[in-house]
């Protein structure tokens, strides 16, 4: 083994320039897609966040009575991911409205009666995601009793449409960029191969396997694409180093934004996947070359 | 083409040709090589000296007949077993054919390493080679910086290094001066007289004197014009 790696090394520092292209575009694709896990991971916290705890408010039709209330809630338990309800009467609804509304509640005294539904505020289990809170809500208003169920759909449903579009412009960004990386490094590889032909045939001759002539070549594309990924994440890091700790600075005080790092399992992935990517471009390479 | 003395042949070819698309390079060539035995091929240019060195360490299919090495049929040397055949040869090319970015030791070390010798062996036998044939100093130093005739050292070297039964020299002394010629001539005959079979393609049929037993090979046009023995 330290037998290759002395090759590895010789062969790398023959090849100075090819190899660094090859590590520079592993890098920025890595780091390319990288920057979109980080913003996707990031951005879901958040969002589930501001869906308030996955709480939604189930508003009551006017035939409803308090002695329905068991049954009511029978129903909604039945329909599982509810961990909590309480049960919001209009005329304790009225009270939190004038509460909130502080000096402005003059007008609520000319009313003749109380114009809000009863309600039950539900929170939802603690791992619903925003479809699995949408669905629920959907199931909730085909009861007969319910009037409307409230869970922030309108801003947060159009603002997910718009995440999840660019979630796939994401997804097709990092395909493109990783292939072109591939595709790099399988012509680095080929080039590196060809300017050691003289060497390979002289191997051949004394009776080299084939095994023994492309480890070389794979220990090379498995330490290009480790060290590509490991700069990449650097690259990463130092950035939302920068980034967060001016977005903290600016926005903490107007909005709530929990911004991480990528977790460790995350850039456990991404460099597998970068070492991963620089054995298959050898291996594209060596395939079409040595058939 | 040779009685038989009672040793099994190790080498032996059956009415074999070869073809570069219509052209001729072997023409139905039969011949059978004992162990230890000298055998010099010799022949004008474009007479098949080299096609017919190059049919025996498979760097060429023959177009038909049949080779046998050691009992070994080529035909049946499927590409996975063609480096073990490979390193029972010991080759040596009129241009050298060193890996100019590597040092002499690693040239030679270079056919040890394939066969997975361990380290120490092969420091101790690469040593002791490049000591016989006088390239022990440079040992640490690239080939091109180094004469023709060191760098066929080299080369000699590298053939002898894994120790094998037959040697094939391709033109070894074609592009050295007397004296250089002369020298790996030497190691190759000290070589021989150690039991190596070898086979020499040459058109300077002069050093064909220089060993005292063997047989010369005349091929003319791809075809075996005949066989004479050298006795001195």
């Amino acid at each position: 083994m330290m037998r290759f790696l002395n090759k590895v090394r010789t062969d790398i520092r023959s090849n100075r320039f090819l190899n660094i292209i090859t590590i520079m575009t592993i890098a920025l694709s890595i780091l390319l897609v990288s920057v979109f896990i980080l913003f996707f991971e990031n951005a879901s916290r958040i969002l589930s966040a501001w869906n308030h705890g996955g709480r939604a408010m189930v508003y009551l039709s006017d035939s409803f009575t308090p002695a329905m209330l068991p049954n009511v809630k029978e129903q909604l338990i039945s329909m599982g991911s509810i961990e909590k309800m309480v049960f919001i009467p209009k005329t304790q609804a009225l009270e939190r409205l004038k509460k909130e509304m502080g000096s402005k509640i003059q007008f609520l005294s000319t009313l003749q009666e109380n114009p809000l539904p009863d309600a039950i505020e539900i929170t939802m289990t603690a791992h619903s995601s925003f479809e699995q809170i949408q669905k629920a809500a959907a199931r909730i208003e085909a009861l007969d009793i319910v009037d409307t169920v409230e869970y922030g759909q309108g801003w947060l449903g159009r603002f997910l449409k718009l995440f999840n579009l660019f979630k796939m412009t994401g997804y097709a960004m990092s395909g493109l960029f990783l292939m072109i990386a591939l595709f790099i490094t399988a012509n680095t590889v080929r080039l590196a191969f060809y300017a050691r032909q003289t060497e390979v045939e002289i191997m051949r001759l004394v009776g080299a396997t084939d095994g023994f002539i492309k480890t070389p070549f794979y220990v090379e594309g498995l330490l290009q694409g480790f060290i590509g990924g490991v700069l990449g994440m650097i690259i990463l890091l130092a950035g939302y180093l920068t980034l967060s700790s001016g977005i903290s600075r600016n926005l903490d005080a107007y909005v709530y934004l929990d911004i991480h790092f990528l977790s460790w399992q995350a850039v456990a992935i991404i460099l597998f996947s970068s070492t991963f990517l620089g054995w298959f471009g050898c291996f594209i390479s060596l395939k079409q070359i040595l058939k | 083409m040779r009685a038989n003395s009672g040793k099994a042949n190790i080498i032996r070819l059956f009415n074999v040709t070869k073809r570069y698309g219509g052209k001729l390079a072997l023409n139905d060539i039969t011949l059978d090589i004992e162990p230890g035995e000298f055998i010099f091929i010799s022949g004008p240019s474009g007479a098949g000296k080299s096609t017919l060195l190059k049919v025996l360490y498979l760097a060429e299919r023959v177009s038909e007949g049949q080779i046998l090495i050691d009992g070994m049929n080529l035909a049946r040397i499927s590409s996975a077993k063609l480096p073990f055949l490979r390193r029972r040869f010991g080759m040596v090319f009129q241009d050298f054919k060193l890996i100019p970015n590597r040092t002499v030791f690693e040239n030679v070390a270079l056919v040890l390493r394939v066969a997975g010798e361990k380290p120490s062996y092969i420091k101790k036998k690469v040593m002791h080679v490049l000591r016989v044939t006088g390239m022990e100093k440079k040992a640490n130093h690239l080939p091109q910086p180094l004469s023709g005739g060191e760098q066929q050292r080299v080369a000699v070297a590298r053939a002898v290094v894994g120790e094998p039964s037959i040697i094939l020299a391709d033109e070894p002394t074609g592009s050295l001066d007397r004296e250089s010629a002369q020298r790996v001539l030497d190691l190759l005959l000290g070589y021989h007289q150690n039991g190596a079979t070898i086979l020499m393609a040459s058109h300077n049929i002069e050093q064909m004197n220089r060993f005292s037993k063997g047989r010369n090979i005349i091929l003319e046009d791809g075809t075996l014009k005949g066989i004479s023995t050298i006795l001195c």
